[in-house]
C-alpha cells in the first residue's frame, strides 16, 4: 500500500447512524480530526424510521429523518468529515489502524470506533429473496405508499414490528399480523400493543407461521401455517412486511474483533473491544437496549475513551519511546504505599543523572493498558527503555543502591 | 434525468429508441435520496449511451405497479418497450447500477 494513497486521521468512524454521529461530534469538538465512513446517507436505521416518539427533548415526537440531519450537521460542525464509502475490511494488527473501502479509498487513524449497526433480519423463506422489491419490504418508510388501500400481511408482534404495521394503516386497506404466539399475546409492550388493539385496519392471526410467500413477479398470496393444527393455509396478499428482529453488520470485520456467536461486537463500559484503539458503539454492540438514544450514547463515551487513548499513547510515545537517551519508567500506584516510599529513591537516581537518564512515572491504575502491554502487575516496578525497546527490567522487591546499580549500567550500555 | 410520469412513460420510455434507465424513488424514501447523487453522477458518465429517467412512485404508484416495481429504490433499464435489466434494495449500488449500464450499453 503507498503510503501517499493513504489519508490519515486520528480517528476513523465507520458506520454514520445514531452511534456514529455522536461519536463524530464528541471526538471532534475535542479537535480529534474525524472521518466517518458511511455506505448511505447518514442516519441509519433511523434515517428510514418515520416518527420516533420516544428521544428525549422533543414533546411530540420527531421524523427519525430530520433528527438524523440534525446530527450530521451538529457533528460536521465542528469538522467531522463524512465520506460516503462502503468499508471492504480493516487491518488491526498494527499501531495505525488501516481502513479500506469498497471506492478503493484507504485510510489510517489512530484509535477506530466501529459503529456499523444492525439491518433488518431475513427469514429465508421459500419465494422471499426472489420477491424483494416486488411486494417483500423491510423498510414501511420506503413502501408504504406503494399499498394505498392493498392489503398486507406482516410478520413479527415485537415493539418495531407492531409501530411499523401501524404506520402502514394510513396506507394499507388491512395489515394482517401473523403472530406466533396465543391470541392477545405479543413480544410488543403494553403501550403499543394496547394501540394496536384498537386500531380497525389490524387483523390478527394468532399460533401462526408463514411458510412461503407467493406470487408471479410480484407478491400474490402467502402460505400460513397454524402451529397448534399444523394446517396450512393460503391468504391472498399484495405486500409483505418483514420485521423479524436485526443482525448486525460486521461481516467485514472478519473477526478483527472479538465478537459473540451471533456477530455482535464485544465491548466494555468504555466500548473498548479485544483490540487496543478500536472501540465500538450502537446496535451492533452487545448490549441490553437497542435504541438511538443509548447509540447516541455509546458514541460519546467511545469517543471520549478514544481521545484519552490517543493522548495516552502519544505522551507515552513522546515521553518513553521516542528520546535518544535511556528512559526509566517507575510504574507507582497510588493505592501500593511501598511504590510510594520508594519513589524518593527513584526520583534521586534520576537527578544524580539528569541529561542521561529521564524519569518517568506511570500510574498503573490511570494507564492500565500500558501497564498490561509491559506485563506490570503490581507497583513499585520500574523498566529502562534506550531507543524505545525495554532493556533493564527491576521487580519489587529492589534498594536504592540495586537500581542505582541497573541504571548506571543502562546508561554506559553495557 | 428527465422526470417521467404515467402521462409521458409511455413516449418517454417505451417509445424511445436505444436503452433507457428509470430510476424509480420517491421524497419518502431515504435510501432513494442517497442513491440519487450516485445515479447523476453515471448519468454524467454515460449520459450520452443511455437515455437517463426518473419516477416518483409517489404520484405513479398504478404506474409502477404495472411496470412490477413494489419496492424501493429500484433501477430499471428498458430496450424496446420491454424492461432488460432490473436492480431493487440493497442490490442498487452506485457499482452494480454502472456494471448493469455497461452490460446494456454494448
Amino acid at each position: 500500500m503507498a503510503a501517499e494513497d493513504m489519508k490519515t486521521y486520528d480517528v476513523i468512524i465507520v458506520g454514520g447512524g445514531p452511534a456514529g454521529l455522536s461519536a463524530a461530534l464528541y471526538a471532534s469538538r475535542s479537535k480529534l480530526s474525524t472521518l466517518v465512513l458511511e455506505k448511505a446517507k447518514p442516519g441509519g436505521q433511523a434515517g428510514t424510521t418515520e416518527w420516533l416518539e420516544n428521544y428525549p427533548g422533543f414533546p411530540g415526537g420527531v421524523k427519525g429523518p430530520e433528527l438524523m440531519e440534525h446530527f450530521a450537521a451538529q457533528a460536521r460542525e465542528f469538522g467531522a468529515e463524512i465520506i460516503k464509502d462502503d468499508v471492504a475490511s480493516v487491518d488491526f494488527s498494527g499501531e495505525k489502524k488501516l481502513v479500506c473501502t469498497a471506492g478503493g479509498g484507504q485510510y489510517s487513524a489512530s484509535a477506530v470506533i466501529l459503529c456499523p449497526g444492525a439491518e433488518p433480519r431475513t427469514l429465508g423463506l421459500p419465494g422471499e429473496r426472489e420477491l424483494r422489491g416486488k411486494g417483500v419490504s423491510y423498510c414501511a418508510t420506503c413502501d408504504g405508499d406503494f399499498f394505498t388501500d392493498l392489503d398486507i400481511v406482516v410478520i413479527g408482534n415485537g415493539d418495531a414490528a407492531v409501530e411499523e404495521a401501524m404506520y402502514l394503516t394510513r396506507f394499507a386497506e388491512s395489515v394482517t399480523m401473523i403472530v406466533v404466539h396465543d391470541e392477545g399475546i405479543l413480544d410488543a409492550t403494553a403501550v403499543i400493543r394496547d394501540r394496536a388493539f384498537k386500531n380497525p385496519k389490524m387483523k390478527w392471526v394468532w399460533n401462526s407461521v408463514v411458510d412461503e410467500i407467493r406470487g408471479d413477479g410480484i407478491v400474490e398470496s402467502v402460505i400460513i401455517r397454524n402451529l397448534k393444527t399444523n394446517e396450512r393455509t393460503e391468504l391472498e396478499t399484495n405486500g409483505v412486511f418483514v420485521f423479524v428482529g436485526t443482525v448486525p453488520n460486521t461481516q467485514f470485520l472478519s473477526g478483527a474483533v472479538e465478537m459473540d456467536k451471533r456477530g455482535y461486537i464485544i465491548a466494555n463500559e468504555q466500548m473498548e473491544t479485544s483490540v487496543d484503539g478500536v472501540y465500538c458503539a450502537g446496535d451492533a454492540r452487545v448490549k441490553y437496549l437497542r435504541q438511538v438514544i443509548t447509540a447516541a450514547a455509546d458514541g460519546a463515551i467511545a469517543a471520549v475513551a478514544a481521545e484519552k487513548y490517543i493522548h495516552e499513547e502519544e505522551g507515552f510515545r513522546e515521553m518513553v519511546l521516542a528520546p535518544a537517551s535511556p528512559v526509566m519508567v517507575c510504574f507507582w500506584s497510588p493505592t501500593s504505599q511501598e511504590s510510594l516510599d520508594f519513589m524518593p529513591a527513584v526520583e534521586r537516581i534520576a537527578e544524580a543523572r539528569a541529561g542521561s537518564l529521564n524519569l518517568v512515572k506511570i500510574d498503573i491504575y490511570k494507564n492500565q493498558r500500558i501497564a498490561g502491554r509491559y506485563e506490570i502487575s503490581a507497583a513499585p516496578s520500574i523498566l529502562f527503555f534506550n531507543k524505545g525497546q525495554v532493556c533493564e527490567r527491576v521487580q519489587w522487591p529492589t534498594t536504592e543502591e540495586e537500581l542505582t546499580l541497573v541504571a548506571d549500567r543502562v546508561i554506559s550500555g553495557k | 434525468m428527465v422526470q417521467v410520469d404515467k402521462v409521458n412513460f409511455e413516449e418517454e420510455v417505451l417509445q424511445a429508441k436505444g436503452p433507457v434507465l428509470v430510476d424509480f424513488w420517491s421524497t419518502k424514501c431515504e435510501p432513494c435520496m442517497a442513491l440519487l447523487p450516485d445515479v447523476e453522477a453515471l448519468e454524467a458518465k454515460y449520459g450520452d449511451q443511455i437515455k437517463f429517467c426518473k419516477l416518483n412512485v409517489l404520484e405513479n404508484r398504478r404506474l409502477a405497479i404495472s411496470q412490477k416495481v413494489l419496492g424501493l429504490p429500484t433501477i430499471c433499464i428498458y430496450k424496446d418497450g420491454e424492461k432488460v435489466a432490473e436492480l431493487t434494495k440493497d442490490d442498487a449500488t452506485a457499482a452494480n447500477i454502472e456494471a448493469m449500464i455497461k452490460e446494456q450499453i454494448q
